[in-house]
């Protein structure tokens, strides 16, 4: 089968192809998404294998019996699935968080103040001549990045990679910045400070220091020059930026350089989405309830508030007592403190491959994996929607199959 | 002697690869190491295969040491387990811990590096 969907990264590539079971086209990850690994064989409770349907029930009962249970992941899975994940966390009065309040959620605060001047990777490919990656790696994290859409891409009006300009901001030198015109290496956790000088630079001002952040000033100077030339410039911005210090205000304060670019040329911003569908899993809530992440519905109405109800502020203050965790792994990727508190509550898990949360899991119950054994819709890292397909047949079911039983179940149960 | 760092996490090729499959020795390998500055590396007595016990005021890990192109007094380790024995708990209100930029201190070992189910505490 061709133009397969590949179901790992943001990338969203959508030109893979399917044979006798392997996939060509496609990077290391993507070919990593489609091989045969271990799968969670059976749905089990407290280690015993169980029928789908007792699992969904027992899983049922414990989200109702939950004063305030957690149902975080989302990323991972179609737009079909996050919607009823949505509904059974307001049915059982608990809170809705997804992988982005680990990743890139601190974009969505920057962009609830300031909005976001964005593009398409389509319209970077066909005329972006000017392409910066802060604190991006993307050799590494969306392989395949590069060459479809922001360094050798052969564009509209950008042809060829040397009429486009590449520079990497970062604190080591990735593998991407091996890619880059420019590297420019910065002090950890100083990228604020050098988004506001390149501001001053650009608005005229004179800067009084020898260096900001590690950087000499006359490369700031350089930098500013080149991005006021550029005809269509973008900055793709990782988790270098949003998990380092300032977080949120650093986007906030990128965002605002962008806004002063933009009276003399044109600029976008863009969060590097890391899984194939964390934007859906924003998205989805968004369009239902008004809010992408950190999302608590214990009063009956959704309220919004990151400082309480992202998945790690709600574990290390032990504020939640049960949990679901859906195509995501918590356990290995939460810190320490946050995953003592998982290992005290009664956690469900919904995933297609054993990992550190099932070893944690009270309820596992194993589902297809969306791409290849199940359909649906996701959002590619820009926000365009791609169907991705069923490839093989499975035994397993769906997530939005065990989702739809799981709400009836709650509603059967609340009412 | 112990020095003074400050510790980055982020993705790799290897740990994207064996994420489906943390179950795996090939995912052990992919997160169970640190890469230091050369200079420090050598500071700090080491060689390829040896370990290093990483603390910070969030907890202490060992982990695998190598060289790898970060500067003198940063310390990248992969994303998963073993870099969340050590990363902050503190989201600052907004719900991201401070997954890079926390400082500790690193030195030699002769300390074991736990298996997954070790660090995890189910084992």
């Amino acid at each position: 089968m061709e133009n397969v969907v590949c179901t790992f990264c943001g990338s969203v590539c959508d030109d893979g192809v399917f044979e006798d079971g392997d996939v060509r086209k496609l990077c290391a990850l993507g070919k990593s998404k489609f091989s045969k690994k271990e799968r969670i064989k059976a749905p089990m409770i407290d280690g015993k294998e169980v029928s789908y349907e007792e699992a969904i029930e027992k899983a049922a009962e414990i989200l109702v019996e939950a004063k305030r249970p957690l149902l975080y992941g989302w990323a991972s899975t179609v737009n079909e699935a996050i919607r009823l994940g949505v509904l059974i966390a307001e049915k059982v009065g608990g809170i809705y968080d997804q992988c982005a309040s680990v990743c890139h959620a601190p974009g969505t605060l920057a962009l609830i103040e300031e909005g976001v001047p964005g593009g398409t990777l389509g319209s970077v490919k066909n005329r972006a001549d000017v392409v910066i990656f802060w604190g991006a790696n993307p050799v590494e994290a969306h392989p395949r990045h590069p060459t479809r859409y922001s360094v050798m891409a052969k564009g509209l009006l950008i042809k060829d990679r040397k009429n486009r300009k590449v520079v990497v901001i970062d604190v080591r030198e990735t593998k991407t910045a091996k890619l880059a015109d420019i590297f420019v290496q910065i002090k950890p956790g100083y990228d604020y400070a050098i988004i506001s000088a390149l501001r001053a630079i650009v608005k005229g001002e004179k800067i009084e220091a020898d260096e900001v952040g590690g950087v000499p000033v006359e490369k700031l100077y350089e930098l500013a020059e080149l991005m006021m030339n550029a005809k269509y410039g973008v900055i793709f911005y990782g988790l270098g930026v949003t998990q380092s210090r300032g977080r949120d205000r650093n986007v906030e304060n990128a965002i605002k350089l962008v806004q002063q670019l933009n009276r003399k040329t044109r600029w976008v911003i863009w969060p590097m989405r890391g899984h194939y569908n964390v934007v859906g899993a924003g998205e989805v809530p968004a369009w239902e309830v008004g809010y992408q992440f950190a999302i608590d519905f214990s009063r009956g109405y959704p309220r919004f508030s990151p400082a309480e109800f992202t998945a790690v502020e709600a574990l290390v203050r032990r504020d939640c007592d049960a949990a679901l965790i859906i195509a995501s792994d918590p356990a290995a990727h939460f810190p320490r403190k946050a995953v003592e508190h998982l290992k005290k509550i009664p956690v469900i898990q919904i995933d297609p491959h054993p990992n550190l949360t099932t070893l944690l899991s009270n309820v596992v119950i194993p589902s297809a994996i969306a791409g290849l054994e199940a359909e649906g819709s996701v959002y590619r890292m820009d926000g365009i929607v791609l169907r991705v397909k069923k490839l093989v047949e499975t035994e397993y079911w769906s997530d939005v199959q065990i989702l739809e039983k799981m709400y009836e179940e709650v509603v059967k149960k609340v009412g | 002697m112990p020095i003074e760092v400050e510790i980055i996490t982020g993705r790799t090729i290897d740990q994207g690869k064996t994420v489906e499959e943390k179950l795996t020795e090939e995912y052990f390998k992919a997160v169970s190491y640190c890469e230091l500055n050369e200079e420090d590396f050598r500071s700090l007595g080491l060689k390829e295969g040896d370990r290093v016990k990483i603390k910070t005021e969030f907890g202490e890990v060992v982990v695998f040491a190598k060289v790898g192109s970060v500067p003198k007094g940063v310390v990248f380790i992969p994303i998963g387990p073993y870099a969340n024995q050590i990363t902050s708990d503190d989201t600052d209100g907004t719900g991201m811990p401070l997954f890079k930029g926390v400082k500790g201190v690193v030195e030699r070992t002769e300390e074991n590096v736990k298996s997954i189910k070790e660090i995890l505490g189910v084992e």
